[in-house]
């Protein structure tokens, strides 16, 4: 009898943890990990992509050294700085993060902007197919970025909510999710300038 | 004054509410989903959704492979990728689990065209096959003003390019996981059950004491419920627990045996009636093009 309801007890301690978000907290974390696992394997095809790309460029444009070069330092940067699970909450390496990445698609939108001078590249079946995967590549990092961007405020926002704010203060002590914020350089468009 | 005040008051909601009309018009609105071809800007004949109906269906049949035609008149301003991310993501085309699900969507006023892939697709139907068929598929027989051809000719590169990949056996559905984990709930609720038939033999009272507390504490804590509501789940569960204490007293295992018999799979494309998706999942794979 005794022994049927201490384990009655922990049963209903169980049920208890589970109600306080005890499991449901952890999930959500592992959750955020994953989307940035994602995050992460779509910026590193983008950079495994850009050495095809700036080889063909080169084929045809080659006096564009300085264009080309900026895209290949802005690589070099941007595979530099990798976060590792426990990064994802400081505040500083995210915004490192997101600057190097966000320099890198910069470089590349003003090296699509140059390619325009020349209809010979713009032709140019290997081109043609290099700007198709540069293209959907930009568009899985965007909706991966926004599928992190939600799993972290689903999570940010249940750490917040009671009773699981208790379950975190007093027994997981997880911290807050930066968010993935685009980089203001990135989001401005181009110039273009026939000149 | 305070007429003034109102005044002020109203026009500073009226400029809300037209704000939020004009948030919401950006975002252009998913349409329903009405079989495999939803020709929403009449761009095609009906010998044409007739064939293309027919030949994705046994595709579908064949490969579970689902592909899915969308036409529509304008974005309205709306970003070709996200409103083709959005559409995949409330129809979800493609097998649950497999994730091969494709759709071709046609913007015609925009003059552009989308090819948005499944994740269980994007090896085989890659950036650069779907650029390729955008490119030298459909856009030629687009710019010539003969949309059915393309789109029969597009989705024939499609098929031929997909076909092989999956077989309609491999699609048995795995089994879903639920995230609410009601399972390990429901095993959590069967063991208090127990715990009721052993305090019966004790003494009635603590059982319905123990019902009444337990429900109050699993309302507020699961369900969120607070205020007078909690007050009126004192009693409900203090029935609950006389009624299960004399369940698990009286009939023993009785309750561990009356299983979770509810499923929660989805089911997938039914040919009787409509169409739907199976659940697929999509990360933004495919491209774009235009004519």
């Amino acid at each position: 009898m005794k022994v049927f309801s201490r384990i009655g007890f922990l049963l209903v301690l169980s049920l208890l943890f589970s109600g306080c978000g005890y499991n449901s907290l952890q999930m959500k974390e592992e959750q955020v990990f994953k989307a940035w696992a994602d995050v992460e394997a779509t910026l590193q095809r983008r950079a495994d992509l850009i050495p095809n790309l700036v080889a063909t460029v080169k084929g045809y444009a080659s006096h564009e050294r300085e264009t080309l070069e900026a895209v290949v330092n802005a690589r070099a940067k941007a595979t530099s700085v990798q976060l590792k699970p426990e990064d994802l909450s400081n505040q500083a390496a995210m915004q490192q993060l997101a600057a190097a990445q966000g320099g890198l698609t910069s470089a590349l939108s003003r090296l699509m902007v140059v390619v325009e001078r020349y209809p010979d590249l713009k032709a140019n079946q290997n081109f043609l197919d290099l700007q198709n995967q540069l293209e959907g590549t930009e568009n899985r990092i965007n909706v991966a970025r926004q599928r992190y961007n939600a799993a972290v405020e689903d999570f940010n926002g249940s750490i917040r909510r009671f009773p699981q704010s208790l379950t975190n203060s007093l027994l997981l002590k997880l911290d807050r999710k930066e968010y993935y914020k685009a980089d203001e350089s990135a989001q401005m468009a181009p110039q273009v300038n026939f000149n | 004054m305070s007429v003034r005040g109102g005044g002020t008051a109203s026009i500073l909601v009226l400029c809300l509410l037209l704000l939020c009309n004009a948030v919401q018009s950006l975002a252009l609105d998913v349409p329903d989903l009405k079989g495999r071809v939803n020709d929403y800007a009449t761009l095609l004949s009906p010998a044409t959704e007739a064939s293309l109906e027919s030949v994705l269906e046994s595709l579908e049949s064949s490969d579970s492979t689902q592909i899915v035609v969308l036409t529509i008149k304008s974005l309205q301003g709306d970003s070709l990728e996200q409103f083709s991310l959005r559409v995949v993501e409330d129809w979800k085309i493609g097998q649950q689990g497999l994730d091969n699900g494709v759709l071709l969507l046609v913007a015609r006023d925009d003059r552009k065209i989308r090819i948005e892939v499944g994740y269980g697709l994007e090896g085989t139907l890659t950036d650069l096959t779907t650029g390729r068929i955008i490119r030298n598929v459909i856009s030629p027989k687009f710019r010539q003003g003969d949309f059915n051809q393309g789109i029969i000719d597009g989705i024939g590169a499609i098929v031929a390019t997909v076909r092989g990949e999956f077989t309609a056996d491999a699609s048995g559905r795995p089994a879903s996981s639920s995230r609410a984990d009601p399972g390990g709930l429901l095993t959590s609720l069967i063991f208090i059950f127990f715990i009721f038939g052993s305090l019966l033999r004790r003494s009635k009272l603590a059982a319905a004491a123990a019902g009444g507390t337990l429900s109050l504490l699993l309302g507020f804590l699961l369900f969120g419920i607070t205020g007078l509501a909690l007050l009126f789940l004192i009693p409900i569960g203090a029935i609950g627990g006389l009624a299960a204490a004399t369940l698990a007293g009286s009939a023993g295992g009785a309750v561990s045996r009356t299983g979770y018999g509810g499923g929660f799979g989805r089911s997938s494309g039914g040919f009787g009636g409509g169409f739907s998706g199976g659940g697929g999942g999509f990360g933004g794979g495919g491209a774009s093009g235009g004519w």
